[in-house]
């Protein structure tokens, strides 16, 4: 009753899959016949080969360059102290420029920085995205991966890049660092009026939690009629066995429909792919289309409306002594 | 129980651990809003303040002689430049008890009277304290009067800041590291420091008192960031992301200082909304430009009278914010009436005042 626990219990090792190349690639680093026990519980036992390839080399060194500017200067922040690097980490930052300098190009200790860390940032990603994109190419398949990762790249680009463009500063742009992006976050929600109010942001929201969701009656559906040969949903895509039919049975019973062997992972993958794409259009709307998302949900009749409690602004009070 | 189980199992038991920052014990609940709004406060019942008392015993008592033709300070005592107006009596009992509210025999060094006068001549202005206390004087008064849009008739006396010590727990002054420079080197650019306790361990910017409670504010509205209306107006700059993170850097300070969630004041679905606010709103709002008065108008102009251990890095006097007079509670001492004993504090003789100059006795 192996398959019945929640940590894979069956490890498969033999001689590693090293699938033959086209000519013109690289070589892979490793030889595929490393094997390791703690990783079979999570996943496959076996560990690489990896290909790197031009562009893997170019996103990692970008990815690095970035990850270093915005480290050092962090810890130039707290005067080269390494002990206050790794207490205060949470709290530091590489903030973008300030508002006064708009889009053009400041000095490097007044945001300058920030701006090569996010251009060797972005740099680092986009390489990387275009390695998935060349990658599954090389293999044969589908580019599903890739363009789900430029949903989150999309996303990544307004909250950085494109709104910041069309708002006129960088300074709009999000700092790098652990809790100053949260703070930039919980800011940008009291600046614009309240964001739950945002029906992109609420769509992001649904895909999200729904993807967890998906992800969970999907996850445990497979490990459910595993015993009945349900782990082989591939072939049950065309070759519909009793796990299938006992899992499509299960979800009609418990809702009335159900999904298929195949069907399963397009919702997955839509739910996933519309998070950030729902998410990306809702942050360009915000100060370029909408400026107070509370008043055009009253607006919209989308905000509920509450009694008001009789406090009025002391500033439009005239008349009446402080 | 095999080894294997006997892991998973302390794994599990060991996980109520993580809410080890959770505080325990009885809650109290008040709601102060519209149902399903999540206006509510929740304290801990451990944490709540006491029952105050103001040590004033000696002088509760003291009922003073009020009557018309009493014989006035002003009149009978050299030097007297603000408190003129008081019979002679309530003078005498104000001097007892700003001496236990802000510098009483014992827990004080140099303390009791001569820690503003110098006892061979009582009307001498040369400790510097007296010419401070002079400020105060009116600076209470003025909040009495001129503010009770925040202290409403409770008021406030020399107590509700100084709390026995001649300089208040709580103040602050200009935090030069906040201050604009060149280099990355050890700057924060003004936030992102944990050691800076005016915003509670928030990344935000960290001197939030110089940008809003140092000086009265012209354009009034610098702490509003929220869009005004659905849409971007044309032409109309609005608050920065830069600008909203100072706002939310004050808000903090406020909530600290008063012991208090954002829902004390704002109802969350819109913070900038005032007919979904509560009442405390505008009476932060009045409170927020009473500070500015105060620190503006009384307590700066005494900046050359401080010494230099009463100054600030940047030789600015010690200034007051929420906490100087909240401390932590949501209405200073818990809201005991401070003036109904002391009426001359609550009112501003400003013929007495205008007289000092030309008075024989000024």
């Amino acid at each position: 009753m192996g398959y019945q626990n929640i940590f894979t219990q069956i490890q498969v090792t033999g001689p590693g899959h090293v699938v033959p190349l086209p000519p013109g690639d690289d070589e892979r680093i490793g030889s595929g016949d490393a094997h390791n026990t703690l990783l079979g519980k999570l996943g496959n036992a076996q560990i690489g080969p990896f290909y790197l390839g031009r562009l893997g080399l170019a996103s990692l060194l970008c990815g690095f360059l970035a990850f270093e500017i915005i480290g050092l200067n962090m810890w130039a922040s707290v005067n080269w102290d390494p002990v206050q690097f790794v207490r205060q980490l949470f709290w530091l930052s590489l903030e973008p420029p300030a508002p006064e300098y708009g889009l053009s190009i400041p000095p490097l200790d007044k945001g300058g920085w920030w701006l090569i860390a996010g251009f060797f940032l972005t740099a680092s990603i986009l390489l990387w995205w275009a390695r998935t994109y060349v990658r599954a190419r090389r293999l044969g398949m589908g580019t599903h991966v890739a363009w789900a990762f430029a949903s989150a790249i999309f996303l990544y680009l307004s909250l950085g890049f494109f709104r910041p463009i069309l708002m006129g500063s960088w300074s709009e742009a999000v700092p790098f660092g652990i809790f100053p992006h949260l703070d930039w976050t919980a800011a940008l929600s009291i600046r614009y009026g309240n964001f739950f109010y945002n029906p992109f942001h609420a769509l992001s929201i649904v895909f999200l939690y729904g993807s967890t969701l998906l992800f969970a009656m999907h996850g445990a559906t497979i490990l459910a009629v595993t015993r009945y040969g349900g782990d082989r949903e591939i072939e049950q895509i065309m070759d519909r066995g009793t796990a299938s039919e006992r899992a499509a049975l299960f979800w009609r019973w418990t809702m009335g429909f159900n999904a298929s062997m195949e069907s399963i992972h397009r919702w997955a993958w839509w739910f996933a792919v519309l998070t950030t794409l729902t998410g990306g259009i809702g942050i360009l709307l915000t100060g370029t289309v909408v400026d107070n998302w509370y008043l055009w949900a009253v607006d919209h009749k989308f905000a509920p409306a509450y009694p008001p409690t009789g406090t009025v602004d002391p500033l439009l009070a005239q008349g009446t002594a402080q | 129980m095999t080894p294997t189980t006997f892991v998973k199992a302390s794994l599990l038991a060991g996980l109520p651990l993580l809410l080890a920052a959770c505080e325990v014990g009885p809650k109290e609940i008040a709601q102060s809003g519209y149902r399903g709004t999540g206006m509510v406060q929740v304290a801990q019942k451990a944490n709540l303040p006491g029952p105050y008392t103001i040590p004033d015993e000696d002088y509760r008592d003291w009922e003073p002689d009020r009557s018309a033709d009493a014989e006035k300070a002003g009149a009978f005592y050299e030097n007297v430049q603000v408190l003129g107006d008081l019979t002679t009596d309530e003078f005498n009992r104000l001097m007892v008890a700003i001496t236990a509210w802000v510098s009483p025999e014992g827990s004080v060094e140099n303390g009791g009277c001569n820690y503003c006068h110098n006892p061979e001549n009582m009307a001498s202005d040369e400790v510097y304290t007296k010419v401070v206390a002079r400020k105060m004087l009116q600076m209470t008064r003025a909040i009495n009067v001129n503010w009770t849009g925040h202290v409403k008739q409770t008021g406030v006396t020399c107590y509700t800041c100084h709390r026995g010590q001649p300089v208040p727990a709580n103040y602050w002054t200009v935090d030069p590291s906040s201050m604009a420079r060149m280099g990355i080197t050890g700057n924060r650019f003004g936030q992102n420091n944990p050691d800076k306790m005016a915003v509670v361990y928030a990344s935000l910017p960290y001197d939030p008192f110089t940008t809003y409670l140092k000086a009265a504010d012209p354009s009034e509205r610098a702490i509003r960031v929220a869009g005004v209306s659905a849409y971007p107006v044309a032409g109309a700059q609005g608050a920065t992301l830069a600008n909203t993170e100072q706002t939310y850097g004050l808000m903090m300070h406020m909530s600290d200082s008063l012991g208090v969630n954002c829902t004390f004041c704002h109802n969350t679905h819109s913070f900038s909304d005032w007919s979904g606010s509560s009442a405390q709103r505008a009476v932060s709002w009045y409170g927020i430009r009473m500070v500015r008065d105060v620190n503006e108008g009384y307590i700066t102009p005494l900046t050359s009278v401080f010494p230099a251990n009463r100054l600030g890095p940047q030789g600015d006097p010690f200034k007051v914010n929420c906490t100087t007079c909240h401390a932590g509670q949501n209405k200073p001492l818990g809201g005991i009436q401070m003036i109904d004993s002391f009426p001359e504090l609550a009112r501003i003789p400003a013929p007495v005042i205008a007289a000092a100059g030309s008075s024989p006795a000024g």
